[in-house]
């Protein structure tokens, strides 16, 4: 059922591969359109801000680390991105980058995690109380200020916090 | 750099979520880039994020989306993508972005007693300002009418709570009563920013007096 959209994204950056782009394009384009509808913006420009979101995928295909973010969290973080820009005209300024790039060839074990990841929280996330998940949703959309945000939110974070810190860990300490 | 005071997750949360003003963003991602412990929380809410995009609805693309996106990318290379921005001296590289350089880039003006503040060019729902405290002296009032964060870039300040270092960051909420004063020894440089709004006639003439309270 779950395509394997971590090798998709690898063969993009490695093979500029087309098919792989477009496997991509039909899985995650009409879910950022959705997505940027729900934030506020019309037909329109949700699908041309999508078009944006998928190119950007492919243009930044060699900056993906698959064993820190699934693919849809990193779709995600590139759709935030333009609709603050297009949205809220907004800058949005964004942490260093790491020192050291993704590795060319990534750890599998990882990369499965983090792809799981995002399996094991979408569950968690049905099975919240519906308040609450609209709550999260709203927040998501951009249609919560800071101040109304509560960062309880009953999702099992924790585990996968301490994943990418072990991993940043052992990545410094090779660096040095 | 060992960091003691990080950021909440009712902040980390905003910020994967793209809800905060551009000032905290700023702070945000500086805080970031210095702390692997918040960096790894910030990766985990925008894994949030990645499952409510998986799990959503869907609106369908128009038949020709595919072919105009490819055809887009006939027009960009991947070479081509922005380059990394770079760290510069103590400033980690979102802040190195606005100031165009290191702290010898920094346009200061004077406050008095030694103290020094450059506004930083953000949005107007927030204010961001870099603060030069040399030993001793109090750190500019900056707020205390919304949310405060003062984020350690050198040197180091304490007040009533405990003592902050590089890398370490208070958040204060209007509830917040305290006098932070700049350690003696290195000139203590901080990024601040406030939602409260900058009242400029009536907090420059405050600024201008050292141990200032109101």
């Amino acid at each position: 059922m779950t395509a394997d959209w971590a090798a998709l994204v690898l063969r993009v950056r490695d093979d500029q591969d087309r098919a792989a782009f477009a496997a991509l394009f039909r899985h995650f384009a009409p879910r950022v359109k959705a997505f940027l509808m729900k934030s506020g913006a019309d037909a329109t420009l949700a699908e041309e801000c999508a078009q944006d979101v998928m190119a950007t995928l492919w243009q930044k295909a060699h900056l993906f680390d698959p064993s820190r973010a699934s693919v849809a969290t990193w779709v995600f973080t590139i759709a935030r991105n333009r609709r603050i820009d297009a949205l809220r005209k907004a800058r949005r300024p964004e942490p260093e980058e790491l020192p050291w790039g993704p590795e060319p060839e990534p750890d599998q074990a990882e990369v499965l995690e983090a792809q799981q990841d995002t399996e094991r929280l979408g569950a968690a996330l049905s099975q919240l109380p519906d308040k609450q998940r609209a709550l999260i949703e709203r927040a998501f959309y951009g249609d919560l200020s800071h101040s109304e945000i509560a960062a309880e939110t009953g999702l099992p974070l924790g585990t996968i916090k301490s994943r990418i810190r072990l991993a940043l860990d052992r990545l410094r300490q090779q660096m040095s | 750099m060992s960091i003691r005071h990080h950021l909440t997750d009712q902040l980390l949360m905003a910020y994967a979520a793209g809800d905060l003003p551009e000032a905290f963003n700023l702070v945000v991602a500086t805080h970031v880039s210095l702390c692997d412990e918040c960096r790894a929380r910030l990766a985990s809410y925008e894994a949030v994020g990645g499952a409510m995009l998986e799990g959503a609805d869907v609106a369908e693309m128009s038949d020709d989306s595919l072919a105009a996106c490819l055809d887009r990318i006939d027009g960009l290379s991947q070479a081509n993508a922005r380059r990394p921005l770079k760290r510069a001296g103590i400033f980690p590289a979102p802040l190195a972005d606005y100031i165009g350089g290191g702290p010898n880039k920094v346009k200061w003006r004077n406050l008095g007693m030694g103290v020094k503040q450059a506004i930083l060019p953000t949005g107007k729902d927030a204010s961001a300002r870099l603060l030069y405290i040399p030993g001793g002296q109090a750190v500019p009032d900056h707020g205390h009418r919304g949310l405060e964060l003062t984020l350690v870039l050198q040197g180091a300040f304490r007040d009533e709570t405990d003592r902050f270092g590089p890398g370490d960051i208070e958040i204060a909420d209007e509830a917040m009563e305290h006098t932070p004063i700049a350690e003696s020894g290195e000139v203590c440089i901080c990024l601040a920013a406030t939602d409260a709004p900058l009242r400029f006639n009536a907090i420059i003439p405050r600024l201008a007096q050292p141990f200032l309270r109101i």
